[in-house]
């Protein structure tokens, strides 16, 4: 048995049954970082002594009888999450030696439980991007062939489960940043209800449609890690203050009536062939399981690119005006005055896709564009959100591809932006609308590259996604496959 | 629709970035199309449709007003690029 190879949930076991320590498993962890990081570059920071320390102390918890569901489990964060005392950049040079005062609600809720930390994740430079490439620390490579592309923004989060370099991690999704990436590296990955976690300590891009997420092995390890990290806190006062359900205890409830929705306008016809074949076969799956399929439309799908990157590039331009040099991050030298101290800063630290958001979101917000822009935007979410109402007055799940292809090569869509976001296109409405969704494996292609399903859910319907994911995992076993890496 | 370097200069002055002249025509030519791209939004009638800035309804929400622990000032100072004393410094705001 290789430790790095076991799920969150059996893992646990093992730690409980004092069959493995948590040292042990975080040492094994650091290993195959260093044996197998060089070809993937999925952290950007290793953290080996205190992660070790956070084992040991682990164990010592567990010896004294207090195992909760993560205690001793070693994690790894995407590099958007303070964590204090821990570098954080965000995949920016901007942030290269910020060192945060505080740690996110997310990884606090973690370190409660006891949780080992491995280091930090690579991701697209401020979560632009849908590849990793725009990283200034360098691209991740997709564990299933390292020419290609692991996804983004979460990319290295996706990437290093698929590799099995951390038991489990999390990532952010603002247009599809955990499920495109756990589609394309063949990993379970869940964007949660806006307000369902808390967004305290996130960096953040665009703050209406950004929400925290699992990406895990399975689908179990994905409900326990929900649950630990989902409900309200008072220091985000956009978390929603509700219950948050036993995930784990409804997985096993099955799909026999349930009401799946399929969206003709996510069924195109430039659809990859292989993406089609997996979504025949996993509506195959379900009928056989007793699922129902209901055609369902949702109208205004075509506009969603449009409207997210005014939407998002708007809130991301104001978001990041408080990278000035002032009191964190990069601050250039011998600048003339306050206002070239702002410009330089902010000009040798951000990255090309960074910037040309904020002139997108600029430009949206500007005197005599306003109203054509950014508001039209904004009434077309409306339009999007009640797509979605209808939809689910007759369904109880949607069922789509996460993405049009398998991962594409590194560099094939750097130099198109406009083909870069187009490839989020079946992720991002699910954003808009501010509702739950999560890609599982549904398959692979001809070049052996993974592809994933998405189940959409309606606003706070977490468990009915995890319950009909969980019935599709122990009706396939796309999920026990492994990278050979 | 076609966005000009003086309209990139524009925006890179409110956005307070400097650009190259390479980085300049570079966006411009992007902006322009995917500023193109977005045009599709005007073919959908948005007449009495309200705008959503938040997709889950909510009230304002309050807390109580009670003191709590900052996090201090060497702690709020220790990323700071330059400080003086317990002072973030920056450079000379009037000539």
């Amino acid at each position: 048995m290789n430790i790095s190879d076991l799920t969150i949930y059996d893992l646990h076991e093992a730690l409980i049954a004092k069959r493995i320590s948590s040292v042990e498993a975080t040492s094994a962890m650091l290993e195959r970082i260093d044996a197998v990081e060089p070809q993937i570059n999925s952290f950007i920071t290793v953290t080996p002594e205190p992660a070790l320390a956070a084992a040991a102390a682990a164990d010592r918890r567990i010896a004294a009888g207090d195992c909760q569901p993560l205690t001793g489990i070693p994690l790894a964060l995407k590099d958007i999450f303070l964590t204090e005392g821990v570098r954080t950049t965000c995949g920016s040079r901007i942030l290269n030696n910020f060192v945060p005062p505080y740690s996110s609600t997310a990884w606090e809720k973690l370190v409660g439980q006891g949780s080992v930390l491995l280091g930090k994740l690579n991701q697209d430079e401020f979560a632009m991007g849908s590849s990793n490439e725009s990283s200034a620390y360098g691209s991740t490579r997709n564990p299933w062939d390292t020419a290609c592309i692991p996804g983004g923004s979460s990319g290295g989060s996706a990437a290093a489960v698929a590799a099995r370099l951390a038991t489990a991690t999390l990532g952010t999704d603002t247009g599809g940043s955990i499920r495109q990436p756990a589609s394309h590296c063949g990993c379970v990955g869940l964007k949660p209800t806006y307000g369902r976690v808390s967004r305290y300590g996130v960096i953040a891009y665009a703050s209406s449609l950004d929400q925290v997420g699992p990406l895990t092995r399975d689908v179990r390890d994905c409900a326990i890690l929900l649950g630990a990290i989902a409900g309200h806190d008072p220091l985000d006062s956009t978390s929603v203050d509700a219950p948050v359900p036993d995930y784990l205890g409804g997985l096993n409830s099955g799909v026999k009536g349930l009401r799946i929705g399929l969206p003709k306008e996510y069924f195109i016809d430039g659809l990859d062939p292989d993406v089609q074949r997996a979504m025949d076969a996993a509506i195959a799956t379900y009928q056989r399981l007793g699922a129902e399929f209901v055609n369902v439309s949702l109208p205004h799908s075509d506009y969603a690119v449009a409207t997210y990157y005014l939407v998002a590039t708007a809130e991301a331009s104001s978001n990041l005006a408080r990278y000035d040099g002032v009191r964190f991050g990069h601050r250039a030298e011998g600048a003339a005055g306050m206002l070239d101290m702002y410009t330089r800063s902010r000009s040798e630290g951000f990255g090309e896709e960074v910037k040309r958001r904020i002139m997108l979101g600029t430009y949206a917000l500007s005197s005599g564009y306003y109203d054509a822009y950014y508001v039209k935007a904004q009434k077309v979410r409306t339009l999007i959100m009640r797509d979605f109402t209808t939809a689910f007055e007759n369904v109880d799940v949607i069922l789509t591809p996460v993405a049009p292809t398998p991962a594409f090569k590194i560099g094939e869509k750097i130099n198109d932006p406009l083909q870069m976001y187009l490839s989020d296109i079946f992720t991002i409405p699910v954003n808009l609308a501010g509702t739950c969704a999560m890609s599982l494996p549904a398959g692979f292609s001809e070049e052996g590259l993974p592809i994933g399903l998405q189940l959409i859910g309606k606003p706070f319907g977490e468990e009915s996604i995890l319950r009909a994911a969980y019935a599709f995992e122990q009706a396939t076993e796309w999920h026990v496959r492994k990278a050979l890496i | 629709m076609k966005i000009t370097v003086s309209d990139v200069e524009h925006v890179a002055r409110l956005a307070r970035l400097q650009l190259t002249a390479a980085e300049k025509e570079l966006f411009a030519g992007q902006m322009d199309a995917i500023l193109g791209y977005v045009e599709k939004l005007k073919e959908l009638d948005t007449d009495g449709i309200s705008a959503t800035s938040h997709a889950v309804p909510m009230e304002n929400a309050f807390r109580e007003d009670a003191v709590r622990p900052a996090i201090g000032a060497e702690k709020a100072l220790a990323n700071a690029p330059e400080r003086a004393a317990t002072f973030f410094k920056v450079p000379k705001v009037i000539e």
